[in-house]
């Protein structure tokens, strides 16, 4: 069937080719929609109201579990004359942690991009090399992070041995700098990140007016302050958010690292949220997913912001 | 270009560079460049103290020969291979189609379904956890990696259509217009003028979909238990078990996990950067 036969057809046009245009976006969102409102959508929804119960995850949650309202986020934040749980606190502050260290791989991102945006010979390789920290599973590089941290045979360890520093128990072994410990491991591969996004951005800065401004005398910071980073604004941007996200986010280098230990000094909330449910000491689904839920709205902040700020994009756009 | 291009500096500072980059690169790389040198060591040099220094003999085929004929860990890649390439086939069609539905036609609503599929990529993991858990083992999917394929089919999509959407947004509406004044029918617009357009945007997402889901540790340990489903990165953690302070063979292990994205990086660089830069140039 050619398409030229298919349109001379004209009359008689049933119900579906008068409103195709209206009815095809629908028929295609349905397959991915329905997925997502399935298992990303709805189980929000139902962690919500999960929040609300007190349940141990057995049977049915209406059945075996019990109403008890805002109890559990009383509990969380020591209100209504409950004692506050001393190791959420723990974890939000590592997540403030996080957040904040986490944030540094954007301007070290920045500095290895200009570092290696040159045009010498094989520099292509040193760059995707550079990037290959972000590649291999953060599994693994909590696994090789906690071998360089091992107490008395530990790379790190004999290096700062020769500073004369020591750390009793080893990095990941001493509650006071274990978290450290993570976040530095965590910032390798996000550096790389944040690095290729700064690459792509250099190499889309406008020439003349890096030759234009070099001709009116600027240079070096002066240069990179008022030249070239309005012009990175949009990798600096995603940079923000994949960082942001991403310390929000962080879990499996703990649970490789320290599994929240030592003395639960690593905890941060999605591992908490993890160990209160699914864990063995866990078995508290309704207070677990109390955490989730001030993790969640934690994030939305975040969210709403990076959505609000693509919304303004999407209407210049227009 | 920024910073000054090294060739208009002196020579000095020219050289320097050179011969800073590989020290730079290898100091940068040091952790992987350990587990390396770790996966060939003997075991003898671990009881010995001797973890860092040169390995005293080459047990290189030991080691992997060991990984790959006496433990689970074939299996796991296996198992790996059996979630990830699923999963990228699963969501590549289905962001296909929800790109091309948000990013051609105008009707109430585009923007706001738009937004739900980006914010639903930010969310944080706990918040799916138990109620994800809870449907898959209601569907009797609990420790099988039809499960977490599924879920993870689902939860990538969200990702992939704000990629797809903004690629086919970039594309020639002239084209699509076109074509309709043609009278061709909308899903044969879809499949003979958009898709074959969109196969650079199909490379992206399946190279970068393809590293995300074949690292994914976190929904492994929640929707899978044990050898027969789980994969590589849950699994290294059971070997971590097994072999317990066997840092040669913990190694090698690692780094058999952790090659094919990496293969797949080497192999699709352009389009891998492509999919992981989008949006950060305008």
């Amino acid at each position: 069937m050619s398409i030229s036969a298919d349109s001379d057809r004209q009359p008689p046009r049933g119900w579906y080719k008068r409103n195709e245009i209206a009815i095809t976006p629908w028929l295609f969102l349905a397959p991915g929609a329905l997925f997502f409102v399935v298992y990303v959508i709805a189980p929000i929804w139902q962690s919500f109201g999960m929040s609300l119960y007190d349940w141990n995850g057995l049977g049915d949650i209406d059945t075996n579990g019990t109403y008890v309202g805002l109890e559990n986020y009383n509990k969380l934040f020591g209100l209504n004359g409950e004692r506050a749980d001393r190791n959420f606190q723990i974890s939000l502050w590592n997540n403030l942690r996080w957040l904040v260290l986490y944030l540094l791989a954007v301007p070290l991102g920045l500095f290895i991009a200009l570092f290696l945006n040159q045009n010498v010979r094989g520099i292509r390789l040193y760059k995707s090399l550079f990037f290959f920290p972000f590649v291999i599973s953060q599994v693994v590089v909590g696994l090789v992070f906690s071998w360089f941290y091992l107490p008395n045979n530990g790379l790190f360890t004999i290096m700062t041995g020769w500073f004369g520093f020591e750390i009793s128990g080893g990095v990941l072994g001493n509650p006071n700098t274990a978290t450290y410990g993570i976040i530095a491991a965590g910032l390798w591969p996000q550096t790389a990140y944040c690095m290729i996004l700064y690459l792509t951005g250099l190499n889309a800065v406008d020439p003349e007016q890096v030759e234009a401004a070099r001709l009116d005398g600027a240079k070096g910071r002066k240069m990179l302050w008022h030249v070239i980073l309005p012009q990175l604004k949009p990798a600096t941007f995603i940079a923000f958010v994949v960082t942001i996200i991403g310390a929000l986010r962080s879990f499996d280098l703990v649970s490789i690292m320290t599994g929240g230990g030592p003395f639960g000094s690593t905890r941060v909330l999605s591992f908490y949220v993890f160990e209160k449910s699914l864990s063995e000491r866990g078995l508290q689904y309704g207070y677990a997913a109390a955490v989730a839920v001030v993790l969640f709205l934690i994030m939305l902040v975040f969210i709403s912001y990076f959505l609000w700020t693509m919304y303004q994009d999407e209407k210049e756009a227009r | 270009m920024f910073p000054t291009p090294v060739q208009k500096s002196s020579p000095a500072v020219r050289i320097s560079y050179q011969a800073f980059l590989p020290v730079a690169l290898i100091l940068w790389l040091l952790p992987l460049i350990a587990v390396m040198i770790f996966s060939i060591k003997p075991d003898v040099d671990f009881t010995s103290g001797n973890y860092w220094g040169w390995p005293s003999s080459f047990e290189g085929f030991t080691n992997y020969g060991l990984v790959f004929f006496e433990s689970a860990m074939p299996r796991y890649l296996l198992n790996s291979v059996m979630i990830t390439v699923p999963t990228v086939i699963g969501t590549v069609a289905l962001a296909c189609m929800t790109g091309f539905a948000l990013g051609v036609y105008k009707f109430k609503g585009n923007l706001l379904i738009f937004f739900m599929f980006i914010a639903g990529n930010f969310v944080p993991f706990q918040i799916l956890m138990v109620p994800v858990r809870d449907l898959t083992v209601d569907m009797g999917l609990y420790n099988t990696k039809t499960g977490l394929v599924l879920f993870h089919i689902a939860f990538q999509t969200g990702f992939a259509t704000l990629f797809m959407r903004n690629f086919i947004r970039a594309l020639p509406f002239a084209l699509i217009e076109a074509a309709r004044v043609e009278g061709v029918a909308e899903w044969r617009i879809f499949w003979y003028v958009v898709l074959p357009l969109m196969k650079p945007a199909i490379a992206a997402m399946a190279v970068l979909i393809f590293t995300f889901i074949w690292n994914d540790y976190f929904w492994a340990v929640v929707l899978t238990q044990g050898p027969e489903s789980q994969p590589v990165t849950a699994g290294i953690t059971s070997f971590n078990a097994q072999y317990r302070a066997a840092y040669h063979l913990m190694s090698a292990g690692s780094i058999v996990a952790a090659l094919p994205p990496v293969l797949m990086f080497f192999l699709m660089q352009k389009h891998f950067i492509a999919g992981l830069t989008l949006g950060a140039v305008k």
